[in-house]
């Protein structure tokens, strides 16, 4: 039977990117306020999740063509290296730093490589969520 | 280094026996390894002179330093002695061996392996001075012994000997470990030397006794005492050459020596001297009183072997009273000392030969049943010779050692009456009594052992081979030991003075500071006012009398309760403990992963109430307790409707949104008490898993189909106490801990420090990507690995799935 989801897949492309900034925004603001890598990441993938069920598997897979696993392989590796990378500076492993700049468009900025660390979780965290519900998905 | 190089000389010799025993067949293997015991008995020759004198020698080979823990070669007139006994008889082995032990057909190379493997661990066990070498040595000889026992391990009852000797000796060594560790730590030394220098204080030590009867059960065991014989009648699988040097010689002689050694540790112990002396006894009397019921040569021997280690211990566990008495007594009783080692000797001479000749009788008629064989006297005119010779020997009878040894111990036992402590004035009687009676039952197996062989009439249509003397050398080692029984009986005193008594000096250290004031002669007439003469008399006449009459009262055999022997015993209590252990790991290990939660989830419980009942742990107090509000009574009934609705509920999905209404709901208390972050990963993981749930569960049957209704009511009653029990004690453990916070919290570190140190707000993504984040990294680990999981296990499938439809 095919069915007709004109209404679900116009709102979706809008209701996508929101979701995609929200979870930008949580991601970078969890420093500060309530969210972080986690919640990010995880908000992240409930966006794809929505692509996918106004889409379907094969359109999506077109659409963002990511290698889940490799993204996972990815985050973990960021994170180990930027707890990895503090021994460099003759201090203790997973030693953060953070320093304020004056980047262009933002102003002063604080970066702290904790952030990096969450940009490890981060995709992690998207990629393990898309790889399971791909998988189990993919079973049907 | 020579004396520590002697012990591992032969497993060093050992090492290249295969190879000789491949590149050179044409040389029978035996002739290399028989320099080995040759070489050694000269070597420990050397010492006799200085040992006589009364000097010992000590060397040392550290093995693990850090604990103290090394290879001490001690040479007092006891190790000695059983050194050269070892390998003497060792070296008389080995030559019968080489004709008893086809090249061609045996495996030749791991005889003679197996069996110098034995001579290191014998030399080990008499010359060892550390008690933890000396176990080492202990098991090596019960590992060789299961190897040369199953020697031919095609056959059954090989493998079923080895085993039963493995399993009583090793019992028994791990037994005597126990007891040595006790030593050790009361004596604060694992020195044989210094235990002794402080065997006084010992004695008065609470473990001590238990140290006596767990190193007497490694001696028992080993020693083949009552009731741990049972393994020695079994062991006669091994070939020939085995049961002759291990069980007759050597191996089941290490008990005695052990029992030797720890005489002036433990002889001022009561229990020492009847346990020592009762056991032997005992043991004496069970093995020539069955020895005449076996038809089987080897076994009458075994039984014989048995009654006369009986007989060395109970002479062994009489000199022991010598600690307990002064003046002229002390000599009476070391005198029992004395005719002990007297008698180790006679015994390996004798028991030796006579193992040798039943071998030859095996060799060259095919059979071993005394029933069969008959009539060889004149077709094995030297065979039967050596036989007598040992046969009356050990029946006691003159001119060969075992009279004077057997009339020793008649002394001895009469002297035990004399003494007037621990009830052996009055029970003593018993015990020349019993020694007698068994006397008798050994003077009619000697004889029933030769003369039903030898004698009677020729039955070759019963025997595989037509019977022949046996080749030269096969008859050289049996008969210098038959020669030695003769000569023995001639020149005891030459005996006494170079072996027998350095080796009662170095057991009654106390008596005696130099062999030279052991002043025992043996004589071989007493006069006619020796109560032993008579007894020997009688023992003669009444023996002879019971030995023609044999077939007239043997029947008495078939009348004992074959249910009750030892063996039937031995054979049930492992049938027990393999039925009973398969029985009970049956009975739990069920294989459903139900009766596992209610264990692990019962032993929760048990073992909380249990800590929380004795250790008064329960405890509820109301301060710091934080006003209930509205919200909170409102969330917290959803919450129970829910969990309610998950129990009682028999549709799957329904329980599957109950968990979820359950997991918003938490969220929700994440939100008033305030905590954000919580509150938004609850609410998406649990949208996840509900999700997942349904994916999951949408494939599944229905509910009450399958499982509800299928248990019966007790398990769900069981069930429910369970989980009620659970959940109460982990409330009460809640409540508790609570009540009493012995410690103040962290948290103000991290209020204090997020932003100065760490540069943030959120103090709980901080803690979790800067305090903490080590615990970070491992779950995003998890995540990954748990991905990975999911990948495996549905590719993996849908792969076996593909392969199938293909096949």
């Amino acid at each position: 039977m095919k069915t007709n989801d004109l209404i679900i897949q116009t709102t979706t492309k809008v209701v996508f990117f929101i979701i995609f900034l929200f979870s930008i925004h949580i991601f970078f603001a969890g420093h500060y306020t309530p969210g972080g890598g986690f919640v990010g990441g995880l908000l992240m993938s409930s966006a794809i999740v929505l692509l996918l069920l106004a889409f379907d598997l094969k359109p999506v897979q077109e659409m963002l063509p990511i290698n889940y696993t490799v993204l996972t392989a990815t985050g973990l590796l960021i994170s180990l290296a930027t707890a990895a990378g503090s021994i460099f500076f003759n201090v203790p492993f997973f030693t953060h730093a953070y320093d304020y700049f004056n980047l262009p468009l933002l102003g002063e900025t604080s970066i702290h490589t904790a952030m990096f660390f969450d940009t490890g979780v981060y995709l992690v965290v998207v990629g393990v969520t898309m790889t399971i519900i791909q998988m189990i998905g993919g079973d049907e | 280094m020579s004396l520590v190089f002697a012990i591992f000389a032969p497993v060093i010799v050992a090492l290249v026996i295969p190879l000789l025993f491949k590149r050179v067949p044409t040389i029978h293997t035996g002739w290399f390894v028989l320099l080995v015991p040759v070489a050694l008995v000269c070597f420990y020759a050397t010492y006799i002179p200085s040992i006589m004198k009364g000097s010992t020698y000590m060397e040392e080979l550290p093995w693990i330093p850090s604990l103290e823990i090394s290879f001490i070669s001690y040479l007092d007139g006891l190790s000695l002695l059983f050194s050269l006994l070892i390998t003497g008889i060792g070296a008389l082995v080995v030559l019968y061996s080489i004709f008893y032990m086809n090249k061609k057909k045996e495996k030749l190379g791991n005889f003679y392996v197996y069996l110098l493997m034995f001579m290191t661990a014998m030399l080990g066990v008499v010359q060892s001075d550390h008690l933890i070498s000396l176990y080492f040595f202990w098991e090596l000889t019960s590992i060789s012994s299961f190897l040369l026992i199953g020697y031919w391990y095609t056959k059954d009852r090989s493998r079923f000997g080895a085993l039963k000797s493995m399993m009583i000796t090793v019992f028994g060594g791990l037994m005597m470990l126990g007891g040595f560790l006790i030593l050790g730590i009361i004596g604060e030394t694992f020195s044989i030397r210094e235990l002794i220098e402080q065997a006084p204080t010992l004695a008065s030590q609470d473990l001590f006794v238990w140290a006596l009867v767990l190193v007497l059960l490694g001696a028992f065991t080993k020693s083949a005492q009552f009731p741990f014989y049972i393994w020695l009648p079994d062991a006669m699988e091994a070939p020939t050459p085995v049961s002759a040097y291990l069980h007759s010689a050597t191996m089941v002689k290490a008990g005695l020596y052990l029992v030797a050694r720890f005489t002036p540790i433990f002889a001022l112990s009561e229990v020492w001297i009847w346990l020592v002396t009762g056991v032997g006894i005992i043991t004496l009397l069970w093995g020539s009183f069955f020895a005449v019921k076996q038809t089987d040569l080897k076994a009458i021997l075994a039984f014989s072997t048995v009654s006369q280690l009986g007989l060395i211990m109970s002479l062994l566990g009489i000199g022991s009273v010598a600690y307990h008495v002064t003046g002229d007594l002390v000599a009476t009783f070391t005198f029992a000392t004395f005719a002990a080692i007297f008698h180790l000797i006679n015994h390996a001479t004798f028991k030796g030969s006579l193992f040798m000749i039943a071998g030859i009788i095996d060799h060259e008629t095919g059979t071993r049943d005394i029933r069969k064989l008959g009539g060889l006297m004149s077709l094995m005119p030297i065979s039967f010779t050596i036989a007598l010779i040992g046969s009356l020997s050990m029946a006691g009878v003159p001119p060969f050692n075992g009279f004077l040894s057997k009339e020793m111990f008649l002394d001895a036992t009469l002297e035990l009456q004399h003494f007037d402590l621990y009830a052996f004035d009055t029970w003593g009687i018993l015990i020349p009594i019993i020694a007698w009676i068994a006397s008798v039952f050994t003077f009619v197996y000697s004889l029933y052992f030769v003369f039903h062989t030898f004698r009677g009439k020729h039955k070759p249509e019963q025997l595989p081979k037509a019977a022949h003397e046996a080749p030269i050398g096969m008859l050289v080692s049996p008969g210098i030991l038959a020669t030695l029984v003769i000569v023995f009986f001639f020149v005891p005193n030459f005996i006494g003075t170079t072996f027998i008594k350095p080796a009662v000096a170095a057991i009654q250290p106390l008596a005696y500071k130099v062999p030279a004031e052991v002043g025992f002669t043996i004589k071989a007439w007493h006069g006619f006012n020796s109560p032993a003469l008579y007894m020997t008399l009688g023992i003669f006449l009444v023996g002879f009398l019971f030995y023609k009459t044999l077939p007239k009262w043997t029947p008495v055999y078939e009348k004992l309760p074959s249910k009750f022997t030892l063996n039937n015993m031995y054979d049930g209590i492992m049938r027990l403990a393999d039925g009973g252990a398969h029985r009970f790991s049956s009975m739990y290990m069920t294989g459903s992963i139900r009766s596992y939660f209610v264990f692990m989830f019962a032993a929760i419980i048990v073992l909380l109430a249990g800590t929380m009942w004795f250790k008064d742990a329960f405890v509820i107090s109301f301060e710091n307790l934080a006003p209930i509000r509205f919200f909170e009574i409102l969330i917290s009934i959803i919450l129970i409707v829910g969990t309610v609705t998950i129990l009682v509920t028999k549709s799957r999905l329904t329980a599957i949104i109950a968990l979820g209404a359950v997991g918003y709901t938490v969220a929700l208390f994440y939100i008033i008490f305030k905590a954000p972050d919580l509150a938004l990963t609850q609410l998406v993981i649990e949208t996840v898993s509900v999700a997942l749930f349904l994916g999951a569960f949408y494939h599944l049957p229905k509910m009450d189909k399958h499982e509800k209704g299928k248990e019966d009511r007790g398990f769900r009653l069981g069930n429910f106490l369970i989980a009620l029990g659970v959940g109460v004690m982990v409330t009460l453990i809640a409540i508790s801990s609570h009540s009493q916070k012995l410690i103040p919290s962290i948290a103000d570190y991290y209020k204090e420090t997020v932003y100065s140190e760490a540069g943030g707000g959120n103090i709980v993504n901080v803690i979790l990507v800067d305090y903490r984040g080590f615990d970070t990294l491992f779950e995003i680990s998890v995540l990954t690995i748990a991905s990975l999981g999911i990948i495996g296990m549905i590719t993996l499938r849908l792969a076996k799935k593909k392969g199938d439809r293909k096949s």
